[in-house]
């Protein structure tokens, strides 16, 4: 109350006034003051700086520290070169796998009633539950030499463990639910209604998928591979318990960094490391670009 | 084409949603399965589209099994409440959907598609959407696309789905009598659903009120509405006043009171009293079969509608017209002009 009687006393000029009550509706607008807003926004800025910016600063500046021939010398020694193509390899298996294991799954939750959805629904997210070395344990414990099928894999002279296969099976069993994330929500706020209209127009199975159910998922299904992707060529823990790091045979990217860098070639390291990470950057860009086109999806769907 | 549907039975559940229906549509009409929701008529459409699957019962067009049928070979044009039109497709691409899925053994070549879609295009009165996108449409315009995109198959039979259950009241008017003079043009055979008496009384050559999974009656927009067959026929269909009454020794009683209208042919016991709100005749005090005490007037256009007491202590809603000047307070003899009684 005296504050008021203050403010009118010393606001008693007409300009003065209006400023005062421009300030107060600003004010009115932003509740929280000036000063805690400010040490919010630099608590943020500050946080991300240290956790995520550094890091990423860092690991370009060691991968350069000797040049960028050095760099580059590093990516063509034959041991990176050898990583850099089981890991394409290895991401090309998995995200094709996924990608059509996630679409029946994604499709089958979305579209059809059936006993047991909700367990199939909470499988698919197992992966993401369970800690990748123990993910890549079971597939010891399914193929090793003591495993359950490791005499037959023997008898007949079948290589999974700590070799291309195992890397696959394991990437894509922690990269699974990627692909059917992205789409369930998408295909269950897309019903079912087109595609009653295609097939009572007379379009079979297959020309219904391909001419309706597709192209309506195609930013889901783009935004999933994406991730699933990434995820795939950065998976560590998995691949690291079934890979057996074999020099130029079984060390992915990720690996053959833990390697380099505990033989202290820290630019060998970061320079792998930094094609991880520039990985990443690209699958940000690329993550905000199908994000706007999957926001476009949902407004044209309007009931 | 003719439709026959008999002793149609679907459960979801332990629900009931048909439960043994019959029913013949006439080559060339246009009829309207009207009812509330959860009565049925949607579940016994999709039925007939093959988009649903019966437990029981035979579906037939022209005598030949429909249920041998799926879906895809039935050629049957199906119109959704949501339009259900393709997103990512421009009108014209939509309304062609159609012709391009044909076996390209009976494909047609491209020139005679975009004539096809011109002319459907033209005859829903929306060639100049060819081009856009369903999500630049409006409401009523989505509907008639998707109209047009069902008749170019030529459909043996159209089927619709609360067609205009999506669109606003005024929007909802026009298309309904477009549909009704569409109809007129083309003469397919069509059933459409609907829980808005109105439009089914309005459009359609024949009504099928359903309930509870059953049909209650079959007949034209003036039998349904003037010769209901049943009493949840009379209190869906028109504004009806239902009183509780006593079926006895040919006497009709309201409470204790015995009530002056004939009770020929009717069983004993429990029954309901239809009366519709004009049907009640505002006589002075001691004329009629009832007398009540005026509560409410308010005035609606040319009618007066009067909640009236009546002695017996029922309120009951009555349409009188305007210049009868019923005022709060009067006190009056009310005589149904028609009436129905039905026992339950």
């Amino acid at each position: 109350m005296t504050m008021q009687i203050a403010d009118n006393v010393s606001l008693s000029s007409p300009d003065a006034k209006s400023r005062a009550h421009a300030a107060a509706a600003r004010n009115d607008l932003r509740t929280e003051p000036k000063a805690v807003r400010l040490v919010i926004i630099t608590l943020a800025i500050a946080f991300l700086s240290v956790f995520v910016v550094l890091p990423l600063v860092v690991v370009f500046a060691q991968a350069f520290a000797k040049g960028i021939l050095a760099y580059l010398a590093a990516l063509a020694e034959p041991e990176a070169l050898a990583a850099i193509k089981l890991t394409l390899a290895v991401a090309a298996i998995s995200v094709s796998l996924n990608l059509v294991f996630g679409l029946v799954a994604a499709w089958a939750v979305a579209k059809f009633e059936f006993p047991g959805k909700t367990v199939l629904i909470t499988l698919i997210d197992l992966p993401f539950s369970v800690s990748p070395v123990i993910s890549g344990l079971v597939f010891v414990l399914l193929f090793g030499a003591q495993g359950y099928f490791g005499g037959w894999l023997r008898d007949h002279d079948i290589q999974i463990l700590f070799a291309v296969p195992g890397i696959a099976l394991a990437t894509t069993f922690v990269t699974f639910p990627f692909v059917a994330r992205a789409l369930i929500p998408l295909m269950q706020e897309q019903g079912t209604q087109e595609e009653e209209a295609a097939i009572s127009l007379g379009a079979s199975g297959l020309q219904t998928f391909f001419r309706v159910t597709l192209p309506n998922i195609k930013w889901g299904v783009l935004y999933g591979v994406l991730l699933c992707n990434a995820r795939a060529m950065g998976e560590f823990g998995a691949v690291s318990v079934v890979s057996g790091h074999i020099r130029g045979e079984t060390n992915t990217m990720p690996l053959l960094v833990e390697i380099l860098y505990n033989e202290y070639q820290f630019v060998a390291a970061f320079a792998i490391a930094s094609l991880l990470a520039m990985l990443a950057l690209v699958t940000l860009v690329a993550k905000i670009i199908l994000e706007r086109h999957l926001d476009e999806g949902r407004d044209v769907h309007d009931h | 084409m003719t439709i026959e549907v008999k002793n149609l039975v679907k459960k979801f559940g332990s629900f009931a949603a048909l439960d043994g229906v019959d029913l013949k549509v006439n080559d060339g009409e246009l009829l309207a399965l009207l009812g509330p929701s959860g009565s049925g008529k949607t579940t016994l459409l999709r039925i007939i589209a093959g988009l649903d699957w019966p437990d029981a019962g035979e579906v037939s067009f022209n005598g030949e099994d429909a249920l041998a049928q799926g879906a895809r070979e039935r050629h049957v044009g199906f119109v959704f409440q949501h339009y259900a039109l393709f997103r990512h497709m421009s009108v014209f691409e939509n309304v062609a959907f159609g012709l391009r899925v044909q076996p390209r053994a009976v494909r047609k070549d491209e020139a005679t598609i975009r004539r096809r879609v011109k002319e459907l295009l033209d005859l829903v009165q929306l060639d100049w959407l060819a081009d856009r996108y369903p999500s630049q449409l409006s409401g009523g315009q989505r509907q008639r696309i998707a109209l047009a995109r069902a008749l170019a198959i030529e459909p043996r039979i159209l089927l619709l789905d609360e067609p205009f259950g999506a669109l606003d009241a005024k929007v909802r008017k026009e298309l309904r009598k477009w549909l009704r003079s569409l109809h007129n043009e083309i003469h397919v055979t069509s059933i459409f659903v609907t829980h808005d008496q109105e439009e089914a009384l309005e459009v359609a050559n024949r009504v099928v009120v359903m309930d509870k999974g059953r049909i209650e009656q079959v007949g034209s927009p003036d039998d349904v509405y003037e010769t209901p067959a049943t009493a949840f026929v009379h209190s869906f269909i028109g504004e009806s006043i239902e009183l509780p009454v006593q079926v006895d020794g040919g006497v009709v009683r309201l409470g204790d009171s015995p009530l002056q209208l004939a009770a020929e042919g009717l069983a004993p016991g429990a029954s309901r009293l239809f009366v519709r709100r004009h049907d009640m005749v505002v006589g002075p005090a001691g004329s009629g079969a009832f007398e009540g005490a005026v509560q409410h007037v308010r005035n609606f256009g040319p009618v007066q509608r009067a909640e009236v007491t009546l002695s017996g202590g029922e309120t009951i809603e009555i349409d009188a017209p305007r210049d009868r000047g019923l005022r709060a307070g009067d006190t009056v003899g009310l005589e149904p002009r028609r009436y129905r009684i039905f026992a339950g």
